[in-house]
């Protein structure tokens, strides 16, 4: 019996370590997600604000298929990147509370989060603009020569935009490394993605530009996992970018002010039993990796970090009003109109 | 010294600067193997390969935009727009991207990075190649805009501009790529931010930038000879504005005249006469003038452009009137 789950552990590709990680962070991402949703609701949290919920896999098994010193650029839905990445989320929660301790001194917030320490790179408003900037951050690993990528993402509403057709044009055809990824939530904030273009297989765009590019089952982090290690190995290589369509779906709502009529609850609770962090729960338990002790361990561990994170938000004080003119320009004594 | 076109100042700033620091490198439509499209970067390519001087397809907003990546993760790119009149296509990258990355990032990416090619109009190109949006670019926190008048200036401005840690515009004119002048055989660079006096003068200040500067020159030689003396101040930057400069010359003169090739509403002139009622109200002698382009799209038909654009007549014409002649 116990050679048997012995060889089945062998014919894994992953390791327990790896699973009990990818467990630990996508919960952690989780966790702080449905408190920072909360705190929204009580006005503690202020301006737009766009939850991760139900696309953790594609975070926890990009991260674990790249280096550290890869960068990562996303949109607006971006909380949770910097902290699988390594970033504290206290950081990130004093941002969200605008706080001068936040990972942009406040002033940035909810879709602005950046972390240079941990090479992300935003946290971008604009839909679609971050496209030309992984793009660009790529073009410069290249031209340094670090061997180093950029894993650019975007929503399925951001397929729709010129600026990344322009930007997979000439990441091809200059062979960028970088992997351009869609998370493809299905809806771009209300509007479904078979409502804006008679192409809804998104990953066919890359073809467009002969960019490799397929569909990835984003609910689940092995496929994601394996996916970024085929994109990056290509990237590294000096062959260019990849595009990867992560199917996935966003539990919540676009942003929190979003009453969700286009679609209906069952739709959501369907999807839920297909939850990307079960599956690594079931996953640990089916080969006795975890037991429930250690499994209300890990919940009451990432429940202290989230409850610190709020704390660490709340005593930080706001930036002074001398913030105000600070970080604009590089230059100290730019003359600022004042009058 | 040494005679050079303005072409050719710019190609020296783009070429010391290169040879100096391998993370600069030129991008933009037709600046390798076309040699530019106004000859600018001629002879840059085989100088510097194709990894430093680099072809784009006409994408604005894409090359833009990962011009500006780049700038964020270590490289100083400049980028070449073919005009400025094209920079709309790319202006989301401009102003949402590199204008406000180091603001928004709590200071920890900036971008270094000139955007840069002729603006304004340049003979009967129509409507859509003919536009000035200095006033667009100087309205947004975040960048500096440089707009010089000779190859002088340009040279000196453009060596700062790519040094610069800020992103910065840098607007030229297709009207001035021809433009002689002396220029040092050493290298120099002037300061972003500090207006210049073209000419001394005493009895009227008249305020310009850019390509309209030789106008102002111009209209002002005219004047002398009617006795009148004018003291003319390039502003050489529209972001910053050197206003201390402008209401000194107020101070001394009394009066001015401040002379753009932007539209008029909410231009550089709207703005440099508040500041100057705001600070030197008692020292006016006369309204402020100004003169701008007309309010219109720019019309292709040169009898059309004769009346839309500043000239020397309509100069002399506005100084005369802040002089009650």
């Amino acid at each position: 019996m116990a050679k048997t789950a012995e060889k089945t552990e062998k014919n894994l590709k992953f390791t327990k370590e790896q699973y009990l990680h990818w467990y630990e962070s996508m919960l952690l991402m989780r966790r702080f997600e449905e408190r920072t949703g909360q705190l929204y609701t009580m006005q503690k949290i202020k301006g737009f604000c766009h939850l991760y919920n139900g696309q953790e896999a594609i975070v926890a098994g990009t991260v674990s298929a790249t280096k550290k010193t890869d960068k990562h650029i996303t949109a607006y839905r971006d909380h949770v990147h910097p902290i699988a990445l390594g970033l504290h989320p206290k950081y990130v929660m004093a941002e969200l509370y605008a706080k001068i301790t936040g990972c942009s001194k406040g002033k940035g917030g909810s879709m602005h989060i950046f972390s240079k320490e941990h090479n992300f790179v935003g946290g971008h408003g604009i839909v679609g603009g971050q496209i030309p900037l992984g793009a660009g951050i790529a073009f410069a690993e290249k031209y340094l020569g670090t061997n180093n990528l950029c894993v650019c993402s975007m929503g399925d509403g951001a397929v729709r935009q010129g600026a990344l057709h322009e930007a997979f044009n000439m990441a091809m055809n200059w062979k960028l490394p970088v992997i351009f990824i869609i998370e493809n939530n299905h809806y771009a904030m209300g509007t479904s993605v078979e409502r804006t273009s008679n192409v809804h297989d998104l990953w066919k765009i890359g073809l467009a530009y002969d960019m490799p590019a397929k569909p990835v089952d984003g609910m689940t982090v092995e496929a994601v996992h394996e996916a970024i290690e085929e994109a990056a190995a290509r990237a590294r290589r000096g062959d260019g970018p990849t595009l990867l369509e992560m199917k996935t779906y966003r539990y919540r709502g676009h942003s929190m002010s979003d009453p969700q009529t286009y679609r209906s609850k069952d739709e959501v609770e369907e999807y839920k039993h297909q939850d990307p962090i079960d599956k690594v729960l079931d996953t640990l338990k089916k080969h006795k990796w975890i037991t429930d002790a250690e499994i209300e361990k890990i919940e009451a561990k990432i429940k202290t970090i989230v409850e610190e994170s709020v704390q660490f938000a709340e005593e930080s004080p706001y930036p002074a009003p001398e913030e105000l003119y600070h970080d604009v320009y590089v230059q100290q004594d730019y003359p600022f109109i004042k009058e | 010294m040494k005679t050079v076109e303005f072409r050719e100042a710019l190609r020296e700033a783009m070429s010391e600067e290169m040879r100096r620091d391998e993370t600069i490198l030129l991008m933009g439509e037709e600046v390798a193997e076309y040699n530019g499209a106004y000859k600018v970067s001629k002879g840059m390519l085989a100088e510097f390969g194709s990894k430093r001087v680099i072809d784009t397809p006409i994408a604005e907003l894409g090359f833009a935009g990962i011009a500006v990546g780049a700038s964020m993760n270590g490289l100083r790119p400049i980028v070449e727009f073919m005009t400025f009149n094209f920079s709309l296509v790319a202006i989301d990258q401009v102003i949402n991207s590199a204008a406000k990355m180091y603001s928004m990032s709590g200071g920890q990416y900036s971008c270094p990075i000139v955007f840069r090619g002729p603006t304004a109009s340049a003979g009967q190109l129509g409507a859509q190649h003919s536009q000035a949006f200095e006033n667009w670019y100087a309205n947004c926190p975040g960048l500096k805009v440089v707009v010089p008048s000779n190859p002088y200036d340009a040279k000196g401005l453009l060596k700062t501009a790519i040094r610069d840690n800020d992103p910065v515009i840098f607007m030229e004119s297709e009207q001035m790529y021809g433009d002689k002048a002396e220029i040092p055989e050493g290298e120099y660079s002037i300061p972003i931010g500090l207006a210049d006096i073209k000419k001394q003068g005493n009895q009227v200040s008249i305020a310009t930038f850019g390509k309209i500067t030789k106008v102002v020159l111009k209209a002002a030689e005219e004047l002398e000879k009617e006795g009148i003396s004018a003291e003319v101040i390039d502003l050489r930057s529209v972001r910053p504005i050197d206003y201390e400069t402008i209401i000194n010359s107020v101070k001394k003169t009394n009066r001015l005249v401040i002379v753009e090739e932007a539209w008029p509403l909410a231009s550089i002139s709207s703005e440099i006469t508040y500041m100057v009622q705001k600070n030197a109200f008692d020292y006016l002698d006369a309204p402020i003038r100004r003169i701008t382009a007309a309010d219109v799209p720019l019309p292709y038909a040169p009898t059309l452009i004769e009346v839309s654009l500043p000239n020397v007549a309509r100069t002399i014409q506005a100084v005369k009137e802040v002089m009650y002649q």
